[in-house]
């Protein structure tokens, strides 16, 4: 069976839950961005978590389908219209040959996922169906949806089908709210931003710029004041530059001390800028989520306090795959 | 003489989040710090501690990528600070790797425009960014820092920023190397394969996409193959890798697009040779060493 687009969105891209392994040389983990939003379509259309679905960011695709499907849009609130006629999301949709999909304006929030019961069936790249878009490798021909593309659709899962959850309980939907409060741990080049400038950080109520994307989002706020110093060799002359070092996923670069950096899941490998914190793993879905104009805290955690936050993002997963009959 | 000393004072550890654990081996570039991380790195994998997804040496760092469920931080920490006293104990400071030869239209007309189109915002708007490159470090002419750049071979430090991507530090004592700031405000756009220079690091872009290092002129062959068309790409799609040694070779305009036709059909291949690479001998003799890491090429 194959999925026809008719209108490609904004930027829809194939994703899964990520190529590891690869940082080394410059190619990132990639991935859904929101990964809980991504599992839970998955888990509606009867797949594993690691099956290929569709990222939808802002606007979304419009499409045919040539064979009957099964399918469930998760993630941003939108509408879903099925030959014109709404129908919900968190839910599993059942689709005959010839139906289209399309969507309304998302509400709030900015990515959405549609899982196809089998997956998306596009070649595996190093490990994963992710599209890079940068380094033109993985998901649809390395690049987002066109109007005209057809993608397959796999046999992964479908012994499971009668199994999968029917509903996802709003207990475990994520919220997307305009105000969100993000964990980081304190580290890396903290010790280079004055005491005055960690404290703006974590004090200060910063927005999401219009700049986000796969590869990060940028804030507009205070200023934050680095320690003047005579720079190292090879460093680069501003106090916030270092010599070009590895970029850990999540972790706030504040380039000449404005407008902090947070790197995602496509982030640039590596650079000159000083990190200064890093959101915890647990709260990346969170930061996927938000939409510009978003205010945003960061508030300091410990690692004990990062890994009880997964201990209970593992027990919200097993609630997910317990209702999906697992 | 810090620059040629191979003591490293013990290197910082710090978190990058729940995933992340970082290693600063020194807070300047030198070849002894690269050595390290590379060592260090090397020595981590060969380690295969279950729980560690990436390894990324950089310049003169490393960073680590972990998974705190199979991999507690403390043991990953533990892991890391012994393999760090393994590489102190290092008697030989040694690399087994090749000396590739890499063929690059200086003042080519491709970066000249782009460079043009970012001139606005440039430190420097008159003139292009050779004209800054040599200017910046005292020589008389662009095609005196078009020499200095390709004289001498460059050590890859790093690879990434963006897939493939090298960071090249000269093989040449700290006085003597190149050093050119960044762009302003980065560019929006860069030409596939410009080579391109920020602090004292040489890198070539391997896609098109914003930057911000100055841009003296372009490869003429690809360093990254996601369709591994080409024969030097057969194992991976990444040509570079941490410890490859550079030799940049100016071709004009008709070489180019010789190389180039060669690319298109696509029986291009690297002229390259395997080479071990001293540290203790490139520091204390680096002109003489160079001579002889380079004349393998020519199979000496």
């Amino acid at each position: 069976m194959a999925i026809r687009i008719t209108e490609p969105g904004l930027a829809t891209t194939v994703q899964d839950t990520g190529r590891p392994g690869y940082y080394h040389v410059g190619i990132p983990q990639g991935g859904s961005m929101d990964q809980l939003s991504a599992e839970l379509a998955n888990a509606l259309a009867g797949n594993t978590p690691a099956e290929a679905v569709l990222e939808c960011t802002y606007i979304g695709p419009r499409f045919t389908t040539d064979t009957d499907a099964v399918i469930a849009v998760a993630g941003a609130p939108v509408d879903v219209l099925v030959n014109g006629t709404p129908r919900e999301q968190w839910t599993r949709l059942k689709l005959v040959a010839g139906d289209e999909v399309s969507f309304g304006m998302i509400r709030a929030g900015t990515r959405y996922y549609i899982a196809v019961q089998g997956g998306i069936d596009v070649p595996m790249v190093l490990g994963s169906r992710s599209t890079y878009a940068l380094g033109a490798m993985g998901g649809f021909e390395g690049r987002a949806l066109k109007a005209g593309d057809a993608l397959d659709v796999g046999t992964a899962g479908l012994e499971r089908h009668a199994s999968a959850a029917d509903f996802i309980d709003e207990s475990l939907r994520p919220s997307f709210a305009k105000e969100i409060t993000v964990r980081v741990m304190p580290g890396l080049y903290d010790h280079r931003l004055t005491e005055e400038g960690l404290n703006t950080l974590f004090s200060a109520t910063w927005k999401l710029t219009p700049v986000a994307d796969r590869t990060g989002l940028r804030y507009a706020g205070p200023s934050v004041s680095w320690k003047p110093r005579v720079q190292p060799f090879g460093a680069g002359s501003d106090p916030s530059n270092i010599v070009d070092a590895g970029y850990a996923i999540g972790s706030i670069q504040i380039p000449g001390g404005k407008e902090p950096i947070v790197l995602h899941r496509d982030a640039v490998s590596g650079g000159g800028y000083a990190m200064v914190a890093t959101v915890i793993s647990s709260d990346m879905d969170l930061l996927a989520r938000s939409a510009p104009g978003t205010q945003t805290t960061f508030t300091p955690v410990t690692m004990e306090e990062a890994l009880a936050a997964r201990d209970e993002g593992k027990t919200l997963r097993s609630r997910i795959w317990g209702s999906a009959g697992q | 003489m810090s620059d040629t000393a191979l003591h490293l004072d013990a290197a910082r550890y710090t978190w990058g989040g729940d995933e992340f654990l970082f290693v600063e081996i020194a807070e300047g570039m030198s070849l002894a710090a690269n050595f390290k991380a590379n060592a260090m790195a090397a020595a981590l994998g060969s380690r295969t501690v279950q729980g560690i997804t990436d390894i990324c040496p950089a310049n003169a760092s490393l960073l680590i990528r972990f998974n705190p469920d199979d991999l507690p931080p403390s043991a990953l920490e533990e892991a890391v600070r012994g393999v760090e006293a393994e590489v102190a104990q290092m008697s030989q400071h040694t690399l087994q790797t090749r000396v590739i030869e890499v063929p690059v239209w200086y003042d080519d007309p491709y970066t000249r425009e782009t460079g043009a189109r970012f001139r606005s915002g440039h430190q420097r708007p008159e003139g292009n960014d050779l004209d800054f490159a040599a200017e910046e470090n005292h020589l008389a002419s662009p095609a005196e820092f078009i020499s200095r750049h390709h004289e001498s071979p460059w050590l890859v430090s790093m690879v990434g920023f963006v897939a493939g991507l090298p960071f090249m530090f000269q093989i040449v004592p700290q006085d003597q190397q190149l050093e050119v700031p960044k762009y302003l405000s980065p560019r929006t756009d860069t030409p596939a394969l410009t080579v391109g220079h920020g602090g004292c690091f040489a890198c070539i872009y391997s896609v098109r996409g914003a930057g911000g290092y100055q841009m003296f002129g372009i490869a003429a062959a690809p360093i990254f193959d996601p369709a591994q068309r080409l024969s030097d790409f057969d194992d991976f799609m990444i040509f570079f890798k941490p410890g490859d040694i550079v030799k940049f070779k100016p071709v004009d305009e008709d070489e180019y697009r010789r190389i180039q036709e060669l690319v298109a059909d696509g029986s291009f291949t690297y002229r390259q040779a395997p080479v071990v690479f001293d540290l203790e001998r490139a520091l204390a003799h680096p002109t003489e060493y160079n001579q002889e890491i380079t004349e393998h090429l020519n199979g000496h």
